[in-house]
């Protein structure tokens, strides 16, 4: 857990006095990622360093796991804390081993130890240890050398993870193999990370809580949800965008928004059976034909079905996609605007169908956010002054 | 494919003009010249080589941990000031330094080994400077906020990250001071300047080449040397002749 009160910074400056971050009160629950968000010169970089004292704080208090850091010696402080810089910083004059060793070593680990520990963290991060460890940080690429630098901050297994825009240099795509490989690696470590970024889909995609920042205040602190779907004032709305409401589909799964209600037909039915269920169910263009082990396997369309006698077997097109409950919605939307369907079935593990989602369901679920937090604004506004 | 051919013909031509100037130096006596020279060359390169070696190896005794000063966050404002220092201090040409320290000094051994030092000073405590300065912020800020003190963060990174230019420092500086030795032969310390020396004096140009052509060679020896030292020392990932 970590902890911040009332943290200040004033830079004194030959124009006077700057206020970089001014009286930052929040908490970072063990075990989850806090992303520190804001445009450049707002105080989020300052606010991180102040933590492990790269800047000194003017005035206000750290707290790590309960303990002020006030009066603990700053090596004693940063060796517990894993440092990830947008720069990397690995040492060029250092092995890729050696690199991951240096806190370790600093902290007094026997060689066996700090040797097994540095394999150890190579499979973690997805490097074959034999073929990296001896070699030296310019040998490697943009991306290999980060999750290096990652994996040096984790060497002493510290609770607490300081990362300064840490993907930031790295290029789109790799920077989402990264992000997800960290995100993985997390679910078993379960370390407490504050992570400077200034990209709002990165926010989105690795934070559990967001922390908006602006001129040295902390503007908004939420979770990813709440922050896109009730931002506090215009500035958090203007800087998560227009399409905020999209960026919320990157959030929501398919479970939550699934409907087990399906109607389907099997390849023995016939198309007159098929054409009374698509009526039943009130379904548009076509319905859903399944095998013995509810497995998709086709679809069969209400024009087909009212102008053509037969069975369902012989004139079925071909499921367009299906999703898994694990899946967002933003894949969902994307899959949807490309066959230009409204609805999608929804498979489970092994591949059985399980539900449907519906552009309809999509839609309402994500207004239901926006639906309550109008009406509380006009419940608000509708209180009768006295 | 006729770079080549012209590359070869130029060695055979070079071998044969050495050959040729080899048979003209037998025939009219220069190398029989030269030898009657040698044990005085033999007695002043280990002369020549020991002044480089007290003044050289002071030098650098001196100069890195000036340079490692300099460079210390402390030092930021005075740094480029006392830099400034330095370098007027090479402006002033070596004879000075020579003639100034044996006004002080005396003559001898002493008062050589003080000018040459104060010559070789500067490249080295400048590279040292440079080096440490040229160090990206970026490791420092990783090496102080990975919880190393300043005195790890000195030895383990920046060091070995500048030690490749520090070194480049050495190596000019000893050079220069090879090249400089011959002069404290006028304040009586002896080298390879008094076969020079006396050579002009005497209008004897075979005298004056068995003084000039090895400590030629010596300054083309000590900078190998010195390169070679560099080479094994500097770590590979930071070693651009290891690259």
């Amino acid at each position: 857990m970590i902890r911040l009160e009332n943290l200040t910074k004033v830079f004194d400056t030959p124009k006077g006095a700057v206020v970089a971050a001014d009286h930052i009160n929040m908490e970072v629950p063990s075990g989850e990622i806090c992303i520190l968000l804001g445009p450049s010169g707002c105080g989020k970089t300052t606010t991180l360093k102040m933590i492990n004292r790269i800047v000194k704080p003017s005035s206000g208090k750290v707290f790590i796991n309960g303990d002020d850091t006030t009066g603990m010696d700053t090596q004693d402080l940063r060796r517990n804390i894993g440092y990830v810089i947008q720069q990397i910083g690995l040492f060029p004059n250092m092995t890729i081993e050696e690199n991951i060793a240096v806190v370790p070593k600093l902290l007094g680990w026997d060689k066996a130890r700090y040797k097994e520990r540095a394999r150890e963290l190579m499979h973690m991060i997805a490097l074959e240890p034999d073929a990296f460890l001896k070699r030296y940080p310019s040998e490697l690429s943009g991306g290999q050398q980060q999750r290096i630098g990652v994996a040096r901050a984790l060497a002493a297994d510290p609770p607490v993870m300081l990362m300064d825009e840490p993907f930031g240099a790295i290029d789109p795509i790799n920077r989402a193999v990264i992000q997800d490989e960290f995100l993985k690696m997390q679910q078993d470590l379960k370390k407490t990370i504050m992570f400077v970024s200034h990209d709002i889909d990165e926010a989105i995609k690795m934070g559990d809580r967001v922390a908006v920042f602006r001129e040295g205040k902390l503007v908004q602190y939420s979770s990813p949800d709440d922050l896109l779907a009730a931002p506090k004032n215009a500035f958090v709305e203007s800087f998560l965008g227009e399409d905020r409401a999209l960026k919320r589909l990157n959030l929501v799964k398919v479970a939550e928004v699934v409907s087990d209600e399906i109607g389907t037909v099997k390849p023995e039915d016939t198309l007159t059976t098929a054409l009374a269920r698509i009526d039943d169910f009130g379904y548009q263009n076509s319905i859903l034909m399944i095998n013995d082990k509810r497995q998709p396997v086709g679809l069969i369309s209400r024009s087909l079905a009212r102008t053509t006698k037969g069975y369902c077997r012989d004139h079925f097109q071909n499921v367009p996609a299906t999703v898994s409950l694990d899946d967002d919605l933003r894949k969902v939307a994307s899959l949807m605007f490309a066959q230009d369907i409204t609805w999608l079935p929804c498979v489970d593990e092994e591949g059985r169908v399980c539900g449907q989602i519906t552009q309809r369901a999509m839609t309402h679920h994500l207004g239901a956010r926006f639906r309550t937090k109008q009406r509380e604004t006009s419940a608000v506004a509708a209180e009768p002054k006295e | 494919m006729l770079i080549r051919s012209l590359k070869s013909a130029g060695l055979v031509l070079a071998l044969i003009v050495i050959f040729l100037l080899g048979v003209w130096a037998q025939a009219s006596g220069a190398i029989d010249d030269f030898l009657w020279y040698l044990p005085d060359v033999q007695y002043l390169v280990v002369q020549h080589l020991w002044l480089t070696f007290l003044s050289g190896s002071l030098a650098i005794l001196v100069a890195i941990p000036l340079g490692v000063w300099l460079s210390r966050p402390s030092m930021a404002k005075a740094a480029e000031s006392m830099m400034q220092v330095l370098n007027v201090g090479t402006t002033i040409p070596t004879l000075a330094v020579l003639a100034l320290s044996m006004s002080f000094l005396g003559i001898g051994t002493v008062p050589a080994v003080f000018g040459l030092f104060v010559a070789t000073l500067l490249p080295i405590a400048r590279n040292t400077y440079a080096g440490l300065k040229g160090v990206s912020p970026a490791l420092k800020e990783a090496a102080a906020g990975i919880g190393m003190s300043p005195t790890q963060r000195l030895l383990k990174v920046e060091l070995p990250n500048a030690l490749y230019v520090i070194f480049a420092g050495i190596r000019t500086a000893l050079t220069i001071n090879i090249g400089t030795v011959p002069l404290a032969f006028l304040i009586g310390a002896g080298g390879l300047g008094e076969l020079i020396f006396t050579g002009i004096d005497l209008y004897d140009p075979i005298m004056m080449l068995s003084g000039a052509i090895p400590t030629a060679l010596l300054a083309i020896l000590v900078d190998a040397l010195v390169a070679g030292v560099a080479f094994i020392v500097v770590p590979r990932g930071v070693n651009p002749a290891r690259a």
